[in-house]
């Protein structure tokens, strides 16, 4: 574990504390887990969890050994590379809280996933099949064209194309429907695709050169078929793996959404039941640190409720009986009875989610470069081989060999080259996204994230961490603020937890005093009896001025610290700013990307947040479809928008912007509609993304280039009639080597942006809600 | 030409013996967490632990 504490407890830190803060953690009941598991033989169960915190092999050790332990697992097994823990488990007499109870021992938040999507992915192995498959046969038709070339003759060579074509054909027919089926697809909608032109090539190939062997001529093309198979394969195997690493990690972060919640049936029974199944007029209980299900009124109970996920107000609001509550929000105090108003279908989550799709296909479509590539591509080079075609044929009279020869240039200008430009440079990309702890999730994303030149960031959650910090902690007596650490420990609302770290940041030098009949009033705030010895001993309160102190003629803000009614101390807390904020707000205006707030709180505390970070435009008490149409006005004046934000209210404009990033605490909409997510906690991750993006862009061009003087040099040799199988060889597989080099130059060598930010993270290690954010500004545009 | 009778078809072989073992790792799943298995490949096993322990308390003693 050691290495854990060191090397990568920062990415372990942004992960848990992010989840202890916005969603405490909550063992799922045996019914939740036991639908998410998979029956195996002999009346045991695997299930799967999601350990983001698994980073290393000290880790494996750790989770399996711990989880291995338990009398009722029979197996554990960790996947480093999805995070994920599989566990073979006996339910029938087992408690499944033990899992979570030795996980939380060792410091590992995990939470279960559905086994039925970890079950592999089929499309990756059957790549990986064909991958095989080409490979074998690449090779062994080099072996035999290479004795061709080096000059065997009549039934030698004959003899050797024969094998050639029995082994081509086969592997062609089989490996190459990673091909035949998209150009075939695309053909049949009448549009066109890179797939087209190289099914196209290799079916061409493989004829002619079937044709050739059967008339004993002395040049065949299987060679260069499979090995253009090969190059292709390898391409679009690579596609896959990074768009299934991001899938899949997007995958690990999600959290159990209340997939059900404890409904009160008629006779008073507590009972499970899946969220499908509430209907209007039920009666839920929500316990303290569970969200609320479906969109409901308050019957019973008070408590405070945070929400920040729907709405964006950082603060936490009061309810009482008659109260109404949005779905995903989070209580945090006091348990409540609910009355389900809207079935789930109807719940304001719902609501977003059509929001989203309508924002989704209102975008402005953006074309793939690959696409756009093959759209200028296919025709041009179909028309050359059309034109040497009829050239040779009128020229020369003979028909045949006019054939041979524009199947030839088909076979130089595939797209080998093309087809691997884009791919691997956006391999490359997200591997040096991944280790700055960005994820990806497929490549369109990373285009258009090169192409933005406006940058909306929504306030709370975003900009901030999107939970309250103790204000002048320096200068707060510390024997209260120990008093006050003391009974704020009883309670899970935001300023407690703020309250709790502060005193322990004291490291008091007084013990705090013991403390009795510690209560947690539900709304209002937390009470104790001082353990003087004396009878009784005097009352303490922790919480809202009005209730804490006897005189409450004016109306205080913050949390007042009382003894007997008598004001002892009060607090005030503020939304701690995202470590780096600031700096990035300063280098994207400096780029002139004119950042701009976007937020769904008060109008006033926008404007506090703006002043605190430098930011010049903001808004405030914007709902979803203001920022939406905020977005849409920026497209409409021909600009291309990156939206930031986090919460489920952002979610509609996150899909609606042209490129969108989102921190791992985000609601889980939010994580699925947006481009990027990001793990750690500095915003400087935004930065990284857009100077990643912008530098993989232009060596896709590079790339797109490369291919195009490539094909200027090989055209008129094909065209003339001087390819043979050996040009066609060494001229595509040098192609491809040059590309791929190109692409693999992103990883030498950091940018520029990228050094200032490491140079800054070297000099002042970043931390967490200090701040150091303001500091780092003048660097930043030193450096720009 | 007679040589080429039996290295043609050693040559083939060899290159599908290659395939079949790569259908048969793919198939057993050792691709599946590459990151893991290098983890894995310096981790000490249970039995090397405790000779390595045997072999401390032996230097000391």
């Amino acid at each position: 574990m050691s290495c854990c504490n060191a090397a990568g407890s920062a990415a372990r830190d942004a992960a848990a504390g992010g989840e202890a803060a916005a969603d405490a953690p909550r063992p799922a009941g045996k019914d939740e887990m036991l639908a998410a598991s998979r029956p195996l033989a002999g009346g045991a169960v695997e299930t799967h969890f999601a350990v983001p915190a698994i980073h290393c092999g000290g880790c494996i050790r750790a989770v399996e050994g711990a989880v291995g332990a338990l009398p009722m697992v029979q197996g554990a097994r960790v996947n480093l590379s999805t995070k994920r823990l599989a566990v073979t488990w006996r339910p029938d007499a087992a408690d499944p809280d033990a899992i979570f109870a030795a996980l939380d021992r060792i410091g590992y938040k995990a939470h279960p996933i559905d086994a039925a999507g970890a079950d592999g992915d089929r499309t990756l192995k059957r790549l990986i099949l064909q991958l095989g498959v080409a490979g074998f046969a690449a090779g062994n038709i080099m072996l035999l064209s290479v004795s061709v070339w080096s000059g065997a003759e009549g039934s030698t060579r004959d003899l050797f194309h024969w094998i050639s074509a029995l082994i081509a054909i086969p592997a062609v027919a089989f490996a190459g429907q990673a091909f035949f089926r998209p150009a075939f697809a695309a053909l049949r909608r009448g549009r066109m695709n890179m797939d087209v032109p190289i099914s196209l090539a290799l079916v061409l190939a493989v004829a002619v050169s079937l044709y050739e062997t059967a008339q004993s001529g002395p040049h065949a093309y299987f060679d260069a078929s499979v090995t253009l198979l090969f190059f292709l394969l390898i391409g679009r195997t690579l596609d896959h793996v990074m768009r299934e690493r991001a899938r899949s990690a997007a995958a690990t972060l999600q959290r159990m959404v209340p997939r059900g919640a404890t409904v009160i049936a008629a006779d008073g029974a507590r009972v499970w039941r899946a969220l499908e199944a509430i209907r209007p007029g039920d009666r839920l209980f929500v316990a303290a640190g569970e969200r609320i299900p479906v969109d409901a009124r308050v019957l019973d109970g008070e408590g405070d409720v945070d929400c920040a996920i729907a709405t964006g107000e950082s603060d936490p609001i009061a309810v009482g009986p008659g109260g109404e509550l949005p779905a995903g929000a989070l209580n945090l105090s006091g348990a409540l009875t609910l009355e389900a108003v809207k079935p789930a279908s109807q719940s304001f989550l719902a609501e977003m989610m059509a929001m989203l799709e309508a924002a989704e296909s209102a975008k402005p479509r953006f074309r793939r470069y690959a696409d756009r590539a093959a759209s200028f591509y296919s025709p041009i080079v179909h028309l050359v081989a059309f034109a040497t075609f009829l050239g040779w044929g009128l020229a020369a009279g003979d028909w045949y060999r006019a054939l041979y020869i524009a199947i030839s240039v088909l076979i130089i200008t595939c797209p080998c080259a093309l087809a691997l430009a884009v791919p691997v440079v956006q391999v490359v990309a997200a591997g040096r996204l991944f280790r700055h702890g960005i994820l990806l999730k497929d490549g369109a994303a990373l285009e258009t994230l090169a192409r933005v030149d406006r940058v909306l960031f929504d306030k709370t959650g975003t900009l901030t961490v999107g939970r309250p910090r103790l204000l002048d902690a320096v200068v707060q007596d510390p024997d209260l603020l120990a008093l006050a650490g003391a009974l704020a420990r009883n309670s899970r609302h935001p300023y407690s937890t703020a309250l709790t770290e502060a005193a322990e940041a004291l490291e008091a030098q007084a013990a705090p005093p013991t403390l009795n009949a510690i209560r947690e009033v539900p709304g209002s705030g937390v009470e104790a009896r001082l353990a003087d010895g004396t009878a009784g001993g005097a009352l303490l309160r922790l919480g809202r001025p009005a209730w804490a102190l006897d005189d409450a003629g004016e109306d205080r803000a913050g949390v007042a610290l009382s003894r007997d009614g008598q004001l002892l101390a009060l607090y005030r807390f503020e939304d701690a700013p995202r470590a780096g904020a600031a700096g990035t707000l300063a280098w994207l205006e400096a780029q002139g990307f004119e950042p701009e707030i976007v937020s769904g709180d008060h109008r006033d505390r926008v404007a506090e947040a703006a002043r605190t970070l430098g930011a010049g435009r903001w808004r405030g008490g914007l709902q979803p479809a203001d920022k939406i149409a905020r977005i849409q006005a920026l497209q409409g004046a021909g600009h291309r928008v990156l939206m930031v934000g986090d919460g489920l209210n952002d979610a509609p404009a996150l899909s609606a912007a042209d490129a969108s990033v989102a921190p791992a605490t985000a609601a889980d909409v939010g994580r699925r509609a947006a481009g990027f997510v990001f793990l750690h906690e500095g915003l400087d991750a935004v930065v990284r993304a857009l100077d990643i993006a912008r530098r993989a862009r232009s060596l896709i061009l590079q790339n797109f280039a490369l291919a195009a003087l490539y094909n200027m040099i090989a055209i008129p040799i094909a065209v003339s009639g001087y390819v043979t199988p050996l040009v066609a060889a060494l001229a595509m597989s040098g192609s491809s080597i040059v590309v791929i080099s190109n692409a693999l130059r992103l990883n030498l060598g950091a940018g520029r942006v990228t050094r200032a930010l490491d140079r800054q993270g070297r000099r002042a290690a970043p931390a967490p809600a200090a701040p150091a954010a303001p500091a780092a500004q003048p660097r930043l545009e030193g450096a720009a | 030409m007679s040589h080429l009778v039996f290295l043609i078809p050693a040559a083939l072989l060899l290159g599908l013996i290659g395939l079949a073992a790569f259908l048969w790792s793919l198939r057993s799943g050792q691709y599946s967490d590459m990151d893991g298995a290098a983890w894995r490949a310096i981790e000490d096993d249970e039995q090397d632990r405790r000779i390595r322990r045997a072999e401390r308390e032996s230097e000391g003693g």
